[in-house]
């Protein structure tokens, strides 16, 4: 990855608003313009202007160096999510950012060694939008492991979905960790009863607050398929979890939830390290439950707001988003499982520097490392 | 198609064309607030209207377009007053001069707290323990429960019309499928008890309703509302509701 890209990204963002409070202050508009222009204009006659400001909105962060041991072979795969695609013609946004996405990680250098596609490729699981997001993912030079989102299974209930990416759960080995992708996100049924068509079904499921749906849950055959396949795997082995909702439970209201979190915990509990890498919540997270580890990924459509209760203790928030920058708050990024089998997380964000959640802090309890604190908490 | 079929379809037009310059006329009437008719006049004199919008009284020697003085101001306010009193009903006129002749002993000596019987009025944010402690006191407005539920309901239609043009992108006039709630589920992270605040994008100091149009113009690519319009009016009763109980912290950044 090459760091000279994101200062460019990143001080663009500041010149812009710079630039902004510049010509404010040049047409006399705000009351420190006319005091201070005078001053300004020396100032800037001298050197660039814009060089020593640093916004408050914004943090300026230092890149930390990943946790890495002397002797160990620590590998990296990258993740894109939740793009949430409509057709281009009606929203062509979402379809830049998802290439911009997938530019980023074709950038890196080296490659990672595969790249997790984190759910809710489609909005509203229509074909064409599926159709695109592959398309899209097409361009990825890594190879891709695809998961289910929400907002790409409802409207039939997975057909197309499994038909053009296969098994929505599944297991895999690579480099000594055992990784598994589950599909967490079955809702019980609340659509016969009231016959509603599969579009009204896949509306009321996109709707974050909708509460006519039901709780995501892995349920019970796919919780006994995760038994059976975790009983063959050592618990010495590293064990890395893919899920699109959090496995625990964050905030109900909005399915930041599985509904059978405990149960699946409890089968995760028994190995000597688990990371849990999940999807739907489009913010910095950060949790930890005993031995496992839990961190989300970001949106590269729009982010979520944190909720308004339930945010694990070790959540460093990243900042409020700008809501004058259409792609603050978003990004992609890499995750380095280390030889202890956890990891470090990295967010690419989009305007801003990489942060890094790292697997001593985690593993400190908070007490090392800690990510920079936000200087714009939610309200 | 017969002749017969088109002259169908050509009342169902008429029909519809009709009711819906009925509804447009209509919900203009209901945008309309109402005034208290004007005072008839010879134009000679000024006329100063009581807030009952009955209740009027010309001023001799003072131009219409002119100010009262102090003095002449405080004469018309006590004038006005005692006209109203005349035509109010005994029992309201009572508890008004019982309650201003306690609001003025109370201005003019605070050592005898005991002396005072204060009555209880809505609104008056009185906490005083000589008010609830006395219980013969008459109200002298007094709200029924058919008050209290016409304000809840008239306020949750409107809180409820909110809540769907906030989650459906059609209403509020997206052109590229992107709702409010999209980005903010529950209203959450609108924050309306910080502005106004100064905006520097907007270069100006910004309301709730210019960060609302800020959204349906740029991600949402729509079309601005009216600070009156009635779906604007709808959405910052939607927003302001889910942040109840929050202070007010105009200027937050
Ligand atoms: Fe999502
Ligand atoms: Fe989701």
């Amino acid at each position: 990855m090459n760091p000279l890209k994101w200062i460019k990204r990143r001080e663009a963002y500041v010149r812009q608003r710079e630039q902004w409070m510049q010509d404010l202050m040049t047409a006399g508009q705000v009351e420190e313009g006319r005091r201070k222009f005078m001053k300004m204009a020396a100032l800037a006659a001298g050197a660039a202007a814009g060089a020593s400001f640093v916004p408050h909105s914004f943090t300026l962060v230092d890149v930390v160096n990943a946790n890495t041991q002397v002797g160990q072979q620590p590998f990296t795969f990258a993740y894109i999510s939740d793009s949430h695609l409509y057709e281009k013609t009606l929203n062509e946004r979402f379809v830049r950012q998802l290439e911009r996405a997938v530019a980023d990680v074709n950038a890196l250098d080296p490659q990672p060694d595969f790249i997790l596609y984190g759910g809710d490729l489609a909005q509203l699981g229509q074909p064409s939008e599926l159709k695109l997001g592959q398309q899209i993912l097409k361009e990825l030079k890594a190879p891709v492991k695809m998961m289910v989102g929400e907002h790409d299974w409802f409207f039939d209930l997975g057909d197309l979905w499994k038909e053009m990416f296969g098994a929505p759960y599944y297991s895999f080995d690579h480099k000594g960790t055992h990784f598994v992708t589950l599909m967490s996100v079955n809702e019980k049924d609340f659509w016969t009863a009231k016959k509603l068509t599969p579009m009204q079904r896949m509306q009321i499921v996109a709707g974050l607050d909708d509460g006519r749906q039901s709780r995501f849950e892995v349920g019970e055959e796919e919780r006994e398929w995760l038994r059976r396949d975790l009983a063959k795997v050592p618990k010495t082995t590293p064990l890395v979890v893919f899920s699109h909702s959090p496995l625990y439970k964050y905030y109900r209201d909005w399915n930041f939830w599985t509904e059978d979190a405990e149960p699946i915990q409890a089968l995760l509990h028994p190995f000597k390290s688990v990371t849990v890498i999940h999807g739907h919540t489009h913010q910095v997270l950060t949790n930890r439950i005993g031995n496992i580890h839990f961190h989300g990924m970001l949106s590269t459509a729009w982010p979520w707001p944190y909720a308004p209760t339930g945010l694990p203790r070790l959540t460093v928030q990243m900042n409020r988003p700008d809501p004058f920058n259409q792609t603050e708050g978003m990004g992609d990024g890499a995750i380095t499982v280390n030889k202890s089998g956890y990891v470090d997380m990295r967010y690419d964000m989009w305007n801003r520097n990489p942060l890094i959640v790292s697997e001593r802090y985690l593993a400190s309890n908070g007490t090392q490392d800690a990510p920079p604190k936000t200087t714009l908490p939610s309200y | 198609m017969k002749k017969k079929d088109w002259l169908k379809i050509s009342v169902l037009g008429v029909c519809l064309i009709a009711a819906m310059t009925f509804f447009r006329v209509a919900h203009a009437q209901q945008q309309a607030l109402p005034k208290h008719p004007p005072v008839k006049s010879d134009g000679k004199n000024l006329i100063v209207q009581l807030c009952d919008g009955q209740t009027n009284i010309e001023v001799p020697g003072v131009d219409p377009n002119g100010r009262l003085t102090a003095e002449q101001a405080q004469a018309v306010s006590h004038q006005l007053m005692s006209m109203w009193m005349a035509k109010a009903d005994k029992a309201t006129a009572d508890a008004w001069m019982k309650e201003a002749n306690v609001a003025t002993e109370s201005n003019a000596s605070q050592d005898a707290p005991k002396e005072k019987k204060p009555v209880a009025r809505q609104g008056t944010g009185r906490t005083d323990k000589a008010v609830s402690e006395k219980k013969e006191s008459k109200q002298l407005v007094d709200f029924s429960a058919r008050d209290y539920s016409i304000w809840d309901k008239e306020l949750a239609k409107e809180i409820d019309y909110g809540n769907q043009i906030f989650h459906s992108d059609q209403l509020i006039g997206s052109t590229n499928g992107i709702a409010c709630a999209m980005c903010h589920p529950n209203g959450a992270n609108t924050h309306p008890e910080t502005y106004p605040k100064f905006q520097l994008q907007l270069k100006r100091v910004a309301l709730l309703r210019d960060m609302i149009n800020w959204c349906i113009e740029n991600p949402a690519r729509g079309t601005r509302l009216a600070a009156d319009d009635p779906k604007m009016r709808a959405l910052e009763a939607y927003i302001m509701a889910q942040r109840k109980g929050t202070a007010m912290q105009p200027g937050k950044h």
